[in-house]
């Protein structure tokens, strides 16, 4: 995993009613926010970076063709790591099984361990426990960290924080903010949150109607109030979080 | 006696194991399947429900006889006929129980949804790992139920076993069969030995599967 790794990918096709016609490059490094309203495509969008949704296009990762016209490869073969919305952890195994279950079927040597994923992501106490009896921002992470175990060159992170409570929110945010700064592979992350988009995205693409609609590099302002992050407050994190809101509406 | 009882059980348990493995792939397609024809498939597939067994026993015994095309292919490997022989009768059971075999598991695959096997994709697995590793430990409970179900439904079938079996002492002579010779006989006691052990094992298996639902769902299974 040495070298930037570039991502750039165009996909056009109807599913249903609805049409994608999108063109994107991702920054070799940092997070790339996708925004824009829901029902705008940013999940399907994902979903054909991943390989599990299959719509007429192409796409490029660090040289490799994942598609082209005539080329298609499956998801497995596929080095993306994902965290879907809902975590989607697999109930039959145990936290520790599920942070595996990617790494030991990865094809190249870990570039990243398991013992560095555990704590970055603080997951030492949950390793023995059953999916089933972690709370929604536990289960987001053990997820992250799977995805990254299974040696991703590229991460896609769909609405990681959406379907958690506020305080899950507070909980899970200051590990995804190590996470970005500990990241060496470029990641899209799908939101509509702003506070999210200020708070971690380098790059942004906004879609609309199906169609990326604006496109920024290096966006991220005020890099140094991040590392200050870490022992903060939940109350402290939450009111920096409001004002970045509102300065993202602003 | 005995004999009787261990037919019957060789008989459920070899159409048990050649069910699940029949009924697997087949219940998969039809949970996973986008093609609306599938379902053409499935009624075909659940037709032994509705069907009178002596209509299945019937054609099935005219498929088994030395008479039969099916059997003309089998010439070759010395098979004359298949009617009223084990084989035969554990081809009957196989089509005639498919059904309680397909229905728990196609249940259970189409409730796990499509999310665990795309989760298992980005995970690098590839599809027939990804189905041994998270689709057949996530299906259990269809497999526990299709198990239970097919293994007393071929324990009491009737006609089906009475038109391709005829009932050979040691041969193809089972629980049900047996009992029906003997009220024939108007041997009311022996009869009534078996159809209490028949109706207590029957109680059993519904109790034990019972529990066993009750216990993966505390469990969270």
């Amino acid at each position: 995993m040495t070298g930037a790794i570039c991502v750039e990918g165009q996909f056009a096709g109807r599913l249903g009613a609805f049409c994608l016609d999108a063109s994107f490059t991702l920054a070799p490094r940092g997070i790339t926010a996708l925004t824009g309203p829901s029902g705008s495509g940013k999940t399907t969008l994902l979903r054909c970076i991943a390989g599990l949704t299959r719509l007429p296009g192409r796409l490029t990762v660090a040289g490799q063709i994942w598609q082209n016209m005539s080329a298609f490869v499956p998801t497995h073969r596929r080095a993306v790591g994902v965290v879907f919305q809902d975590a989607s952890l697999l109930s039959h195994l145990s936290v520790m099984r599920n942070l595996t279950y990617g790494q030991r079927r990865a094809a190249e040597p870990p570039t990243i361990k398991l013992d560095e994923v555990v704590e970055l992501l603080g997951l030492e106490t949950l390793l023995a426990r059953s999916p089933r009896n972690l709370s929604g921002g536990e289960r987001q992470r053990v997820s992250l960290g799977r995805a990254l175990l299974s040696q991703p060159r590229l991460l896609l992170m769909d609405e990681p924080l959406s379907s958690l409570d506020i305080e899950s929110k507070a909980e899970i945010m200051p590990y995804l903010e190590r996470l970005h700064r500990a990241l060496a592979i470029p990641a899209l992350y799908v939101t509509h949150d702003m506070s999210e988009v200020r708070r971690l995205a380098d790059h942004l693409l906004e879609m609309q109607a199906g169609r990326i609609v604006k496109a920024e590099r290096d966006v991220r302002v005020g890099e140094a109030d991040d590392a200050a992050l870490a022992g903060m407050t939940e109350e402290a994190i939450r009111k920096l979080a409001l004002e970045a809101l509102r300065a993202g509406l602003g | 006696m005995e004999e009787v009882i261990w037919t019957t059980i060789r008989l459920a348990a070899t159409t048990t194991a050649i069910l699940l493995v029949l009924a697997t792939p087949l219940a998969w397609w039809l949970a996973r399947s986008p093609r609306w024809w599938k379902e053409i498939i499935a009624a075909v597939a659940a037709l032994p429900i509705v069907l009178p067994p002596t209509v299945l026993g019937f054609y099935l015994l005219i498929a088994l006889a030395p008479q039969s095309p099916l059997i003309a292919l089998l010439h070759p490997f010395g098979v004359r006929t298949l009617a009223f022989t084990f084989t035969g009768l554990v081809i009957g059971s196989v089509i005639y129980s498919l059904p309680f075999a397909v229905q728990p598991l196609r249940g259970a695959f189409e409730a796990m949804g499509d999310r665990p096997m795309e989760v298992a994709a980005t995970l690098r697995a590839a599809p027939i790992d990804a189905f041994v590793t998270v689709a057949l430990p996530l299906a259990r409970r269809g497999f526990v139920a299709a198990a239970v179900l097919v293994f007393a439904h071929t324990v009491g079938e009737f006609g089906v076993v009475l038109m391709i079996g005829g009932g050979v002492p040691g041969k193809t002579e089972v629980l049900s069969i047996r009992i029906y010779q003997l009220v024939e006989q108007l041997n009311f006691v022996e009869a009534h030995r078996l159809a209490l052990g028949l109706l207590v094992f029957a109680f059993v298996v519904v109790l034990a599967m019972l529990l066993i639902d009750r216990r993966a769902s505390r469990i969270g299974i």
